[in-house]
């Protein structure tokens, strides 16, 4: 069920903070590491970069306008498919 | 013959169901259109005359997208999910289902044929 608009688009306060600090001054450089993959885009977000947490490592994701409204999990991928093995002999 | 949008209704159809053949206009939206233009939905497409046809195609230019524009519409939201690589985007990508469907079994329709895979061996018998 999708979210109740009353409540508007859930960001980790935390996150929420560490932006809007950076807004206040200039250099928009920082890169914001971050576990939050819950936390949605808002327009605050755009032109700064987060590493998300992808259970392993930290993907840099870059935000543009357009990614307003997704989750920044949506961009930094779980799963690691290496294809299948194309040859399978007899397993023990 | 009706031609609306660029397409041509099926003659010997009642107007609720002829009206569905164009891209973007589903059973529910035909209603709307038909009542709204005060035409009887069992009138079939045939029996229309001048002034139906006009209102239904001003009804639909005003309030609806349909056919080119609205395919057109559709590919503009796919390209954006490929083009901020998301993981939706991704799953598009690959041809695979984006709504969180199982893929071990069935979802034939974005896999395509089944490619059987060379060696692979059934259970062992015991």
């Amino acid at each position: 069920m999708a979210r109740s608009i009353k409540k508007g688009p859930y960001v980790a306060s935390h996150l929420e903070k560490k932006v809007l600090a950076i807004n206040e001054g200039k250099n928009k450089k920082t890169v914001i590491k971050t576990w939050s993959r819950r936390s949605t885009v808002t327009p605050d977000f755009v032109g700064h970069t987060f590493a998300v947490h992808n259970g392993n490592k930290f993907i840099p994701v870059y935000i543009t306008e357009f990614m307003v409204g997704h989750k920044l999990g949506e961009f930094a991928p779980t799963r690691q498919f290496k294809g299948h093995s194309s040859k399978k002999i007899a397993e023990g | 013959m009706a031609r609306i949008a660029g397409v041509d209704l099926p003659k010997n159809k009642r107007g609720e169901i002829g009206l569905t053949y164009i891209f973007g206009i589903g059973p529910s939206t035909a209603r709307y259109i038909l009542d709204k233009n005060n035409i009887s939905r069992d009138k079939k497409v045939n029996d229309w005359n001048d002034e139906d046809l006009n209102a239904i195609r001003n009804t639909i230019t005003e309030e609806f997208k349909v056919e080119g524009q609205l395919r057109s519409e559709v590919q503009m939201s796919i390209k954006r999910l490929l083009d901020i690589a998301c993981y939706r985007g991704m799953r598009h990508r690959k041809g695979l289902p984006v709504r969180g469907q199982r893929t071990r079994t069935n979802s034939r329709t974005r896999k395509g044929k089944r490619k059987t895979v060379a060696g692979k061996k059934k259970a062992p018998k015991k």
